[in-house]
């Protein structure tokens, strides 16, 4: 089904046909354009960005590209079209035709699921707000932005699930996922990472490589749904989603890239002296790396979770990749590793599949961030530079779940708290990294022009070249 | 296609590139025929499945999907092989990279140059295929400056040269008539870039020196505009002052209608003004070189300048054999001489140039300044008049025959 432009929302999900439900969206349209205008990118709402904008669902169709002003980007509301025959794959209902609507008994579960992934949607609008005015290149800029209204769009997805399905209390957390702030004291986001600062573009690369990708695999788990208009709704945002880990994995590539070559033509490794040739050294890179990784970890909460059994057993949240998976999709009586400390290490244990979901949807997490850091390896073994990325262990610099109550080294040994005081400063970025990361951020808004830390892309957004005005200004 | 041996069909095969694909899944959820799959390394085209439907082209946030290589149909890389790259394969002669469109300096120039011809160009039925587009502004090929050779007389009022450019290894196949992009370096006033400016190949498909991987070009310092004023060329000027060894950015190549024909016995007139000469040279050397295959049709030029001093390839063209080419200089400021223009000159050649216009394997070049445009047009109008020929029913007929191309800056 094609996107209807001539209503004020587009949509594939014949809103027409539903007056109450247009009206309290078209209600919740302007308040969402102040938010956007107040919140959203920095003193660029008049620039004309190279935007994709979905103009149907089908594959050829969703990617459009044009100069669009942010303000006037086509929200809207685009659910994977619905296949007739969908059965639910796995828990207790497993065989039964998937929900159209709402079960009673599960209500405020899925509400709370929706606001939750929901919230995250704005906040990392909100985090990333400042950075236009000091990205490397207008080819980055662009693709900030892509980011920033994709987000926006992936709000709209979970508030017209909210409005359709959950009455007065969905319209209600409508408003209230527009009225919360990242990092406000008072009224803050709900997960801790989404209140974290996102100071720099180093930042921004690690978080939609690493953060974002946690997007990618709560979405996916969602996406195997009993409740066919979510599972619907983040299919399509999956699709989108790939993009944003695109710009992170292209992004720290790209900063490797030009710190390998500059390792190379001066022959140090010298992080002082990368640093005066004004580029990121590699250690530092690897600090944050570990923060991003340690603090998005946190996000997939407690390795033992009688929540996720639920979800799981109820049909409102699967596994990762659920349908290709070989096994009884029930999990009763199966089990799966999980870590614990016991004494003064860490062991494995194996625990109750069921309970041990997030743990999984986790692991399912940290083998494609490792993936994708291979990927980055490439780059100074193609300079032959012997420095490689790792990731730290599961428990190292955790604030969420069995580890953090204990300091964990990013080799998995556990710590004193003394000796955490005296070492983490090597495993995390320090005031003085950030502060370096910090003074390398000037603006480069010229086409085909890169900041001398980062290396240009191979090639360029829809097959444009590299020099191309990605972005215009008024 | 020899290398493939005689009777190979050789076909398409979709690929992904391993080293931009970020492993996001998107092109597999995508597949509606389930043609692609992964291991834990790569993302993977099933060759025997893949039927170009293009579904998964646009949703790929990268590009790493919008590759191919040209294969033998028989032979082509197993998903094992595509397992193992860390790189795709490097591409063979027969990929043409079809890029979304040409950079817009390229069109703009070209739109202008063409607008001579009054309407859409066809190339000549027997013109080779030209690859174009094959070094992009955001990968541009670097050759090497090989020789820079003053064309003009020391006296003559203009400078222009003979500029060789060298490849090394890298592909950087021309036809003549096809033009080149020069990326000159440094920025402009407002700190942009330059453009890139465009300059018509002056030597034949096999080099300057046959066998290599050179081509020239003819490149005339501009220090004055068209109306006379004092000004600098940003390009001709760089171009005109390297030195042998110095690296050149160079994108393209570009042009698919401006081409000579290749079948035996077709006759090529041309009509140019200074550097108009570039492409003229490159046909002409051509053919030279083709002699003993003694494949008939004539070659008839029309050249003009100032004066002989004045003339690019004036010496090399006096030294042509008469059989090759019939030449016709048109000098327009020789002392004690009347103004000689081509359009003086192709009404002086009436006879001749009529009875190439009526035959169909003859194909018509005009290249040089715009101000010649008119006057050729008019001196042609002029032919056919007296061979009671209709050039306004002539001229469609020549350019829906691909025979008749203009050029002109």
């Amino acid at each position: 089904m094609s996107i209807n432009y001539s209503e004020r929302i587009p949509n594939n999900v014949d809103l027409a046909s539903n007056r109450t439900l247009q009206r309290a969206l078209e209600h919740w349209q302007p308040a969402y354009l102040d938010w956007w205008n107040e919140m959203g990118p920095e003193k660029t709402q008049s620039a004309e960005v190279y935007l994709r904008t979905a103009i149907s669902v089908e594959p050829k169709g969703w990617a459009h590209f044009d100069y669009v002003k942010m303000p006037d980007y086509r929200w809207g509301i685009f659910l994977t079209p619905r296949d007739e025959n969908r059965t639910i794959s796995f828990g207790a209902h497993k065989g039964e035709p998937v929900w159209q609507e709402v079960p009673g008994e599960y209500r405020s579960t899925l509400r709370r699921i929706i606001v939750t992934q929901g919230d995250t949607e704005p906040a990392s609008v909100e985090q990333q707000r400042h950075l236009g005015l000091t990205c490397p290149s207008l080819y980055d800029m662009r693709n900030l932005f892509q980011v920033n209204v994709e987000e926006g769009r992936h709000l709209w997805a979970m508030v017209y699930l909210l409005h359709a399905h959950f009455g007065r209390d969905g319209r209600e957390e409508g408003e209230a996922l527009l009225e919360r702030r990242s990092g406000d004291a008072d009224n803050p986001r709900i997960l801790t990472a989404f209140n974290e600062k996102t100071p720099d573009w180093l930042s921004f690369f690690m978080f939609t490589f690493i953060t974002d990708r946690d997007g990618k695999f709560q979405l996916a788990a969602l996406a195997e749904s009993a409740f066919d208009p979510l599972s619907r709704t983040c299919r399509f945002m999956l699709t989108e989603e790939a993009h944003h880990m695109f710009v992170g994995e292209s992004g720290v590539a790209r900063i490797i890239q030009r710190t390998c070559e500059l390792m190379a033509q001066h022959k140090t490794d010298d992080p002082a002296k990368i640093r005066a040739l004004g580029a990121i050294d590699l250690p530092t890179l690897q600090r944050y790396l570990n923060f991003h990784f340690s603090v998005t970890s946190d996000l997939y909460g407690n390795e033992i979770s009688s929540n996720a059994a639920t979800f799981y057993t109820n049909g409102l949240k699967g596994r990762f990749d659920e349908t290709k998976i070989a096994d009884d999709h029930s999990l009763q009586g199966s089990e799966y590793p999980v870590l614990d400390v016991v004494g003064d290490r860490v062991v494995g244990r194996h625990a109750p599949a069921l309970s041990t979901l997030n743990e999984r949807l986790r692991d399912d997490w940290v083998a494609d961030v490792a993936a994708g850091v291979a990927r980055w390896n490439r780059v100074p073994e193609k300079h032959g530079i012997p420095f490689r990325f790792t990731l730290p262990h599961k428990g190292f610099h955790r604030r969420i779940g069995l580890f953090a109550e204990y300091h964990v080294s990013p080799q998995g040994e556990l710590m004193s708290e003394a000796d955490w005081t005296h070492r983490h400063g090597e495993w995390l970025p320090t005031a003085e990294d950030r502060a370096f990361v910090h003074s390398l951020m000037g603006r480069v808004a010229e086409p085909g022009k890169f900041a001398n830390w980062i290396a240009p892309p191979s090639v360029g957004i829809n097959k444009q070249p590299v020099n191309f005005e990605y972005v215009r200004f008024s | 296609m020899t290398t493939q041996g005689e009777g190979t069909e050789l076909v398409r095969q979709h690929l992904i590139d391993p080293e931009i694909c970020i492993r996001c899944n998107t092109c597999e959820e995508m597949c509606p025929i389930d043609a692609i799959t992964h291991d834990g390394r790569n993302y993977v085209v099933k060759f025997d499945v893949c039927d170009w439907c293009n579904d998964c082209i646009a949703p790929c946030p990268t590009g790493a999907i919008d590759n191919f290589r040209t294969v033998a149909k028989e032979r082509p890389f197993t998903l094992q092989d595509q397992y193992g790259w860390d790189t795709l394969p490097p591409a063979g002669e027969l990929e043409v990279e079809t890029p979304a469109e040409l950079p817009e300096d390229v069109a703009r120039i070209t739109q202008v140059a063409t607008a001579g011809q009054g309407g859409t160009a066809r190339p000549p039925w027997s013109a080779a295929h030209p690859y174009v587009n094959l070094h992009t502004l955001a990968r541009p090929a670097i050759a090497t400056v090989a020789g820079n050779y003053r064309l003009t007389a020391e006296d003559a009022s203009s400078d222009i040269r003979h500029i060789v450019l060298d490849f090394g290894t890298t592909a950087f196949p021309v036809l003549e008539g096809q033009s080149i992009g020069i990326l000159p370096p440094g920025t402009d006033a407002a700190g942009k870039p330059h453009h890139l400016r465009l300059y018509s190949v002056a030597s034949p498909r096999n080099g300057e020196r046959p066998g290599y991987n050179n081509l020239s070009l003819t490149v005339k310092r501009v220090d004055e505009d068209h109306e006379g004023a004092p000004v600098r060329g940003v390009c001709s000027n760089y171009l005109c002052d390297l030195g042998k060894g110095e690296k050149v950015q160079v994108v393209g190549p570009y042009g698919t209608t401006f081409l000579m024909p290749n079948h035996p016995g077709s006759s090529i007139l041309m009509v140019c003004t200074g550097t108009g000469s570039a492409p003229m040279r490159a046909m002409t050397e051509r053919r030279r070189r083709r002699m003993a295959l003694r494949e008939g049709g004539e070659l008839m030029l029309f050249f003009g300048a100032r004066a002989p001093g004045e003339l690019p390839y004036f010496g090399p063209l006096m030294r042509l054999p008469k059989e090759l080419i019939d030449i016709n200089f048109a000098f327009s400021r020789v002392p004690d001489k009347p103004k000689r223009y081509v359009q003086d000159l192709i009404r002086e050649r009436s006879d001749a140039v009529a009875r190439l216009l009526r035959d169909e394997n003859s194909y018509v070049y005009i290249c040089g300044l715009k101000g010649m445009e008119r006057g050729v047009d008019e001196a042609l109008r002029d032919v056919c008049r007296a061979h009671a020929m209709d050039w306004d029913a002539l001229l469609p007929a020549l350019r829906e025959q691909g025979r008749y191309h203009v050029e002109t800056y």
